[in-house]
């Protein structure tokens, strides 16, 4: 016979609280990682073999459907990023204190990092 | 603290590597070194963002011999973490969890992993860039 309580059982989130949303969250932002970096990667290759030149990269940023795509590729890998390296810290961060310190520094470090680069394209895709 | 002094379980040390387990290791340390490798995607936008004098000297130092080697390291990282990423998917969904499923399956994600960064560098590389 479970011990657990009906609510307990109900809400699902067992003893951390926080049940399978750190989980399911970093699955389904790589779900949408597959599609998207691979068009990254195939993107920046074919704008590497003509150089990577400043005009070029400005143009290539600058076609609506590529500004929306590096706005969801930056939003997704730096939300799927935030997840993975919490999870490496809880794992080798010893000291409540570290532990804590690193866990909000990296959070803090990813956010700023993805509204830069979101800036960034928009600064490009929308500038004159 | 007792407690504290106690040895960590597993002993990482005391078993044989096997392709399960590095592919295992290998998982989080590609994870890392690409939450690096965001940075420089940031670092690449900012500067294109900034003007050309920037841009131009970060393409510069990128296409120098230890910039090559960066973006091709971050180019298997990347394929690697994706192909072991569907691979965990897979896993996710219930399949593929035999022993010998699970070897299978690594031994393709390390041939997916090498044949695609190669195929990328390869197309950048003879169509004339880089």
């Amino acid at each position: 016979m479970s011990r657990r309580t009906p609510l307990a059982r109900a809400l699902g989130a067992g003893s951390a609280k926080d049940g399978t949303g750190h989980w399911w969250a970093q699955r389904v932002s790589a779900v949408a990682l597959v599609p998207l970096v691979l068009w990254l990667a195939l993107s920046l290759a074919s704008l590497a073999v003509g150089g990577a030149d400043y005009l070029s990269a400005i143009d290539w940023v600058r076609v609506p459907m590529n500004a929306v795509l590096l706005l969801l590729v930056i939003s997704a890998v730096f939300y799927h990023s935030h997840l993975g390296v919490q999870v490496v810290i809880e794992d080798y961060v010893h000291g409540a204190f570290m532990k804590v310190a690193a866990l909000i520094l990296q959070k803090l470090i990813h956010l700023a990092l993805a509204v830069a680069g979101i800036f960034a394209v928009l600064r490009i895709a929308l500038g004159d | 603290m007792a407690a504290n002094q106690r040895p960590l379980s597993p002993h990482l040390q005391v078993y044989r590597p096997q392709i399960t387990s590095v592919l295992s290791i290998f998982h989080r340390i590609t994870g890392v070194i690409l939450a690096f490798g965001a940075v420089m995607l940031v670092l690449w936008l900012v500067a294109l963002a900034n003007g050309p004098e920037g841009y131009t000297l970060l393409v510069e130092v990128l296409a120098s011999p230890i910039g090559l080697l960066v973006l091709a390291g971050w180019t298997y990282a990347m394929f690697y973490h994706l192909c072991n990423g569907i691979r965990h998917l897979f896993w996710d969904a219930g399949v593929g969890f035999e022993l010998s499923q699970a070897k299978t399956s690594g031994w393709i994600v390390v041939a997916a992993s090498i044949t695609l960064t190669v195929l990328v560098w390869a197309g950048a590389l003879l169509g004339g860039g880089a």
